[in-house]
């Protein structure tokens, strides 16, 4: 009973969320001359001729809300046409169709810092930046001693924004926007900057934001930040939305956009080297694939991922007592690791001519970190036990590429499988 | 268009017009000075050519402070006007960056010039004293009609900044125009030396008619104006250019401003 309540409850307060953002149907079309005329002469000249220019379309029919008090991500990746939404919704680019309906004030700044001077001090960027942002020269002399107190500048309040450290400029202006208070924030990439410490500061201020009620959208490329501090996300591609929801579907699908983008070029290039290989080729390894836990073929795995590795063969001649093993070498070329099916206690007692098959071994969890690996695959015969005779092998056969689970950012190349437990 | 009106168009305009002036002259021991050297050496040496060698200003009465006077006025049109051209580009990166209305950065830029223009001004004054001219109750007319300059020079410069963002060339042209323009002005030689009709022309010019009746309120009543040399109706033409020309490239700037941040 008392659960239907709350449902009923949860229900009314959602749908009371009034929108801060609406996007609707936005297009945007660029023009991109093929040479640009910036002179008189060269458009006098060029009105006679066709005109040339070529229409680059940025967006394409994008529509989405942003309710009041949410933490929206845009994510994609670089030139998928990201920072151009954002600039349309900051109305410093017109849209070529569709329309933005905006409740509340916008903060009008992307960038943090925008309109510093180097050449003045910081107290006068105050005044310059805060104007800019909106701000009356009443407002930001109530807010000054805040604004240099939260960027740890107050030694340095008349020295010259150009003999600051690059940290310290950031924190200046990131202080200054935050008490901005507009209630709509926008941003393009901030918390890629500033030592860990004053990043640690600047989430807690965001998350500060929230409670306030104020929305904030931010752009960015990392997937880290939006799944940590984004209630929703688009996904955005070659102007389009792929994808919008929850923070954590976004980013996922996200992740594996960049796979199979990542495998389409990899399978260009790997066509170009030729495999190392050598042996009797009594027994040919015609294939060796790899399978993910859905016995899905591919190349790019997540760390601690199962996967499976598949030789298929065909015999020539019959051949008594082979094993397969497979070898896993680092792009560098140390052996990794291997293992044949002797050695886990598994035997072949013969191959007959002719005969086609294949041999898996199943990789409970792959133990690597991010990055490339390759697959080396072999047949030898058993006949004498202390040097046994290559039949076919197949060096580097196939390569995979490993990436960090959920953006954790360990070292090495070994993927330690753990659980940190924090009392 | 809810955002605009919560805009601080007037916070901003003077805090970028007064950043402007102080970086202007920021690192140079003289500062503010060098700005007035340039009128004030033009002063000089037409000063001496034109009394001592050519005596075309010996009929008029204190003929130092009328040339002063023309020369700053002039010299105002072309610094704020050339200045207010690369408002726009030369903020580029704001203005890809950051919304706010884009008027206020060639209008700021007109402001910066229009302070260095008033403090010029104490110089003729401290120069109208020397040469012991005399106030009149016309004297405060200026006020007018240095307003009526302002609306003339953002005008021009709203459509030159605009105009500059898709050719750069205008820099250039501009250039050319200003100094036929100085000829086209009677600043060095008085209006009188000019045979009738083509006089009339010239103050058809409401930059000329400008600076004659500013030497009329403020110097000697021996001047050419354009209300005592032109007829009805074309005595309204110098006075109501100002207010078309403001209109115009008003006009046309917000029209091309939507596009700056692409353009830009």
């Amino acid at each position: 009973m008392s659960d239907v309540i709350q449902k009923l409850t949860k229900k009314k307060k959602t749908s009371k969320k009034e929108v801060a953002i609406e996007v609707k149907n936005i297009s945007k079309t660029f023009k991109v001359p093929h040479e640009k005329h910036m002179t008189l002469k060269a458009t006098a000249l060029n009105v006679l001729r066709k005109k040339r220019y070529e229409e680059f379309q940025a967006l394409k029919n994008i529509n989405f809300e942003v309710k009041k008090g949410e933490f929206f991500g845009i994510i994609g990746r670089n030139g998928c046409g990201k920072s151009t939404l954002l600039k349309i919704i900051a109305s410093i680019y017109i849209p070529t169709e569709g329309q933005i309906k905006i409740k509340g004030k916008i903060s009008p700044f992307l960038e943090l810092g925008v309109g510093f001077n180097p050449e003045l001090t910081a107290r006068e960027n105050v005044f310059l930046g805060g104007s800019i942002l909106g701000l009356s020269r009443k407002e930001i002399f109530k807010k000054f001693d805040e604004i240099i107190q939260f960027a740890e500048l107050e030694e340095f309040v008349d020295m010259k924004f150009k003999n600051f450290s690059s940290g310290m400029q950031v924190r200046l202006a990131f202080s200054l926007s935050i008490y901005a208070h507009a209630e709509i924030l926008l941003m393009d990439e901030v918390l890629a900057v500033g030592d860990a410490n004053f990043q640690a500061k600047c989430l807690e201020e965001f998350k500060k934001y929230r409670q306030r009620g104020k929305t904030v959208v931010l752009v960015t490329h990392d997937i880290g930040t939006v799944r940590q501090h984004c209630d929703r996300a688009a996904l955005l591609r070659n102007g389009k939305i792929v994808k919008i929801g929850k923070a954590e579907d976004v980013t996922t699908k996200y992740i594996a956009q960049n796979m199979s983008d990542q495998e389409a070029a990899e399978i260009k290039t790997d066509h170009a080297s030729k495999l190392k290989q050598f042996g009797t080729k009594d027994i040919v390894i015609t294939s060796t694939k790899v399978f993910d836990s859905n016995n899905k073929e591919r190349q790019s795995f997540l760390a601690g991922d199962p996967m499976t590795v598949k030789i298929e063969y065909k015999a020539k001649k019959t051949v008594e007592g082979p094993h397969f093993g497979i070898a896993m070498i680092d792009t560098g070329g140390n052996l990794l690791c291997s293992s044949n099916h002797l050695r886990h206690m598994q035997i072949i007692n013969k191959i007959e001519k002719g005969q086609v098959g294949y041999v898996e071994c199943k990789i409970k969890s792959l133990p690597f970190l991010t990055g490339s690996y390759f697959i080396t695959v072999s047949i030898y015969s058993d006949k004498f036990k202390s040097a046994p005779r290559a039949i076919h092998h197949i060096e580097k056969a196939k390569k995979i590429n490993i990436t960090n689970k959920n953006q954790i950012s360990d070292e090495g190349m070994i993927f330690l499988n753990c659980d940190w437990k924090i009392s | 268009m809810e955002k605009i009106k919560q805009y601080n168009y007037f916070g901003l305009t003077r805090e970028l017009a007064l950043t402007d002036f102080k970086l202007k002259y920021q690192g140079s021991f003289f500062g503010y000075l060098w700005s007035l050297a340039k009128p004030l050496m033009l002063f000089g040496v037409l000063y001496l050519v034109f009394t001592r060698f050519f005596r075309l200003g010996g009929s008029i009465p204190h003929y130092p402070v009328y040339l002063l006077l023309g020369i700053v006025l002039f010299n105002y049109f072309v610094e704020s006007t050339s200045a207010s051209m690369g408002s726009i580009v030369g903020k580029g990166d704001l203005i890809r960056k950051v919304y706010f209305p884009r008027i206020i950065l060639t209008v700021s830029t007109s402001i910066t010039a229009l302070i260095t223009l008033l403090l010029n001004m104490i110089v003729v004054f401290i120069f109208m004293i020397l040469s012991k001219t005399v106030p009149t109750i016309d004297t405060p007319f200026l006020v007018l009609l240095l307003l009526e300059l302002f609306v003339l020079v953002s005008g021009v410069s709203l459509f030159l900044a605009s105009l500059f963002v898709r050719f750069r060339d205008i820099a250039h042209i501009w250039e050319v125009c200003n100094q036929v323009l100085f000829y086209a002005v009677p600043i060095i030689y008085p209006l009188s030396f000019v045979p009738g009709r083509i006089g009339k022309i010239l103050l058809l010019n409401p930059l000329a008619q400008i600076i004659q009746d500013s030497r009329f309120v403020l110097i000697t009543h021996q001047t050419a104006t354009a209300g005592s040399m032109l007829h009805f109706p074309y005595v309204f033409i110098p006075y109501t250019l100002p207010f078309i020309v403001f209109a115009f490239g008003y006009w046309f700037f917000q029209k091309s401003a939507a596009k700056f941040a692409e353009e830009v």
